[in-house]
């Protein structure tokens, strides 16, 4: 009983979440209640036994991605969004769609009710030596390709990030690092 | 107890939620977020099959989902800012243009 009060509980603060980041217009107002929505995520995991799962998704998720999104915000500034024509034919269309295809995959799960495989309260089979022993034995060579994933996805977003004007003056440039340093520094105020 | 189609259900919100937000929204950061909602959806329902049979290997893939996401905020976030130097917009209806 009171594992169904606490689902309920943390899912009405996880959809409440999900439906103020499309209410909300200001981007950063979204970022905050997707923070939200992720933080009663992770109190969902720990219901259903995961508690490696939980601290990371706060630690990852909550933390590290959410922060990435709120420097980029404040970086660029954003402001509200204004609607056009274009956002209104996609609302008109996309929704009475998305609700459709929902009401088929609510009805199709509901209609089949299973009871979870006994996951009590406080029943935390989830522990981190188990998921090590996993990751490291069965699961290795995904996780060095992973490992080689990120690597790729740091250089693609260093090159990406980086102004492409100074790129192609460090490369055909012979200058003296006295005057590569003033590049750098009259690029910042640009 | 909590039958499993509770959470597939609470998973299938989130995810159709993040669907709207696709459609709907014009800012190309928060497009951005509703991909993450629809990643974090597909989550919940990966743990919740891990628990109905007490399989880690759900959990695990959860971890990889993690990693893909967050090499997919590092990327995409990078591009955005690319946009942004050269259209000075984050409106995705503006951005209809290959090419300068």
């Amino acid at each position: 009983m009171l594992h169904l009060i606490l689902f309920l509980f943390f899912g009405a603060i996880c959809v409440a979440g999900a439906v103020n980041l499309l209410v909300q217009s200001h981007p950063i107002n979204s970022a905050l209640s997707l923070i939200v929505v992720m933080a009663s995520l992770a109190a969902e995991y720990l219901l259903l036994g995961a508690e490696f799962v939980a601290a990371v998704q706060v630690i990852v998720y909550a933390g590290a991605i959410m922060v990435l999104f709120l420097i980029t915000i404040m970086l660029l500034n954003a402001g509200k969004e204004e609607h056009t024509k274009g956002s209104r034919v996609a609302t008109l269309i996309g929704v009475p769609g998305v609700a459709i295809g929902a009401v088929l995959v609510a009805w199709t799960l509901v209609g089949r009710l299973s009871t979870t495989h006994s996951v009590s309260i406080g029943a935390l089979w989830g522990a981190p030596n188990d998921i090590a022993r996993l990751l490291f034995r069965d699961f290795l060579l995904p996780f060095e390709v992973t490992s080689v994933l990120i690597l790729i996805a740091i250089m693609g977003a260093v090159v990406l990030a980086s102004r492409p004007e100074a790129i192609a003056r460090r490369h055909h440039s012979t200058a003296p690092p006295q005057e590569s340093r003033e590049l750098v520094a009259t690029g910042k105020d640009h | 107890m909590v039958p499993l189609s509770y959470y597939l259900v609470l998973s299938g919100i989130l995810f159709v939620c993040g669907v709207l937000g696709f459609l709907i929204k014009r800012n190309i950061i928060t497009i951005f977020m509703s991909i993450e909602l629809m990643l974090n959806g597909v989550n919940l329902s990966f743990v919740a099959f891990a628990a109905q049979w007490h399989d880690l290997r759900g959990q695990v893939f959860v971890f990889f989902v993690m990693v893909v996401a967050a090499a997919e905020a590092a990327v995409g976030l990078a591009i955005i800012i690319a946009v942004y130097r050269t259209r000075e917009t984050l409106n995705v209806d503006q951005v209809n243009l290959l090419k300068l």
